[in-house]
């Protein structure tokens, strides 16, 4: 009996612990200035990677490298990245070789796939976000709400919390979401370091987000 | 992998030399109209029910009476195929996919959309006037929200396929609201300053 109280003392003290950890990382702000950063882009697919691929436009080149985790069934998000980044390097006289890697991963749901299968296949995808973004240790994680965005996210958070290094997460919420966040937004708006919408309705909603407008 | 591109500098000499007979012809010369164009596209997915509406005797009759005269529509998987058409006053063509739209999309001078997000924007950054259609048959879809709130700061116009032909007669394409570009470059700049870049 003595034992089992024990046992369950020090789950709570772990669990605690942990949140406690979680809450450290979550209001740690990396350190700054710098002159470059990594940067791991979730492209996921279809719409949410022209979406992204319209944010990055703009970025300057401090910017790189640049990693960007497709769906590892998604040929067309493949083509735009590298259209995309040829085309920044075509600008830009001083890019000789772009820096970018593709890398991926499986979906972690497809469409209209049910809630129970959800979280087995986002365990599953979340085993391999983990090594990936640790290989890639990136300064910053950019993502814009496809399925495969959680995983990864989380995975930046576990290098936080296991002291590996602090990653800043950016959430950008899709241009679609006018009312309503996406089931990944909801999930994000508690472990994002910023959570950007594009419409007023929804800084309304959610107060701590940031509003900037319409950015794509 | 794309195909390797050399750089801008790097890029050999293509087209130094081509004959004359190469230059296109004028085509809107003095006297001739230019041909008005309605773009139809559906994108990735099918809608049966826009395509078989917009292609019917009735529909075309409106487009032509409104000055049209050549329909393209971007079917996607749809099962309706409506046969392509080429006569003297009006053009009727039909394809499922292209890798880019963008160039129907700059001939058009009506595009007629499926409500899919990318489908909406980028008409309305081309400036094109847009009626977007909705699939009634698609409930709790999510991509809805975008093109009701585009409606109602009006800039396109909202229809299902039973309204469509009515909506065609009656709309004022002038009252439609230009729609400004969305600013990447502000988040470009509020991101350098939260990861602490230096400039």
């Amino acid at each position: 009996m003595a034992s089992v109280l024990l046992l369950a003392a020090a789950g709570a003290a772990g669990a605690a612990l942990l949140a406690l950890r979680l809450w450290v990382v979550l209001r740690s702000r990396a350190p700054g200035p710098r002159q470059s950063l990594s940067l791991l882009v979730v492209a996921g697919s279809g719409g949410h990677t022209t979406e992204i691929l319209r944010l990055l436009e703009k970025l300057s080149n401090a910017y790189s490298p640049r990693h960007y985790i497709i769906a590892d069934t998604d040929e067309m998000s493949a083509h735009k990245i590298n259209s995309f980044e040829l085309d920044r390097a075509d600008r830009d006289p001083n890019t000789m070789f772009p820096e970018y890697y593709i890398h991926r991963i499986p979906r972690s749901r497809e469409v209209r796939q049910s809630w129970l299968s959800t979280v087995v296949t986002t365990l599953y995808s979340m085993w391999l976000s983990f090594p990936l973004t640790h290989r890639v240790k990136p300064d910053l994680v950019l993502c814009n709400g496809p399925g495969t965005c959680v995983p990864i996210c989380i995975s930046a958070l576990l290098l936080g919390i296991l002291g590996i290094k602090k990653v800043i997460i950016v959430y950008v919420e899709s241009i679609c979401r006018v009312e309503h966040l996406s089931l990944s937004g909801k999930i994000l708006f508690h472990l994002s370091d910023y959570f950007i919408v594009q419409w007023p309705a929804l800084k309304e909603k959610y107060p701590k987000s940031v509003y900037l407008g319409r950015i794509v | 992998m794309a195909d390797f591109r050399f750089p801008r500098s790097a890029r050999p000499l293509q087209h130094t030399w081509r004959p004359l007979r190469h230059i296109r012809p004028l085509r809107f010369g003095l006297g001739t109209r230019a041909m008005k164009c309605v773009f139809v596209t559906v994108g990735t997915t099918s809608f049966d029910d826009l395509v078989a509406c917009v292609s019917a005797h009735d529909t075309l009759q409106i487009l032509r009476s409104l000055g049209y005269s050549r329909l393209v529509l971007q079917i996607g998987r749809g099962k309706v195929v409506p046969e392509p058409l080429s006569t003297e006053s009006f053009a009727l063509d039909v394809y499922r996919y292209k890798d880019s739209l963008e160039e129907d999309l700059q001939k058009a001078d009506l595009v007629i959309s499926h409500a899919g997000a990318g489908s909406c924007l980028e008409t309305l950054e081309k400036r094109k006037p847009l009626v977007v259609v909705v699939n009634e048959k698609l409930m709790n879809n999510h991509q809805l929200e975008l093109a009701k709130q585009l409606h109602k700061d009006g800039h396109l116009f909202y229809c299902t396929c039973s309204t469509l032909p009515g909506l065609l007669q009656s709309m004022d394409l002038s009252t439609l609201k230009c729609f400004p570009p969305g600013q990447p470059e502000k988040f470009s700049a509020f991101l350098d300053k939260v990861v602490g870049l230096q400039k």
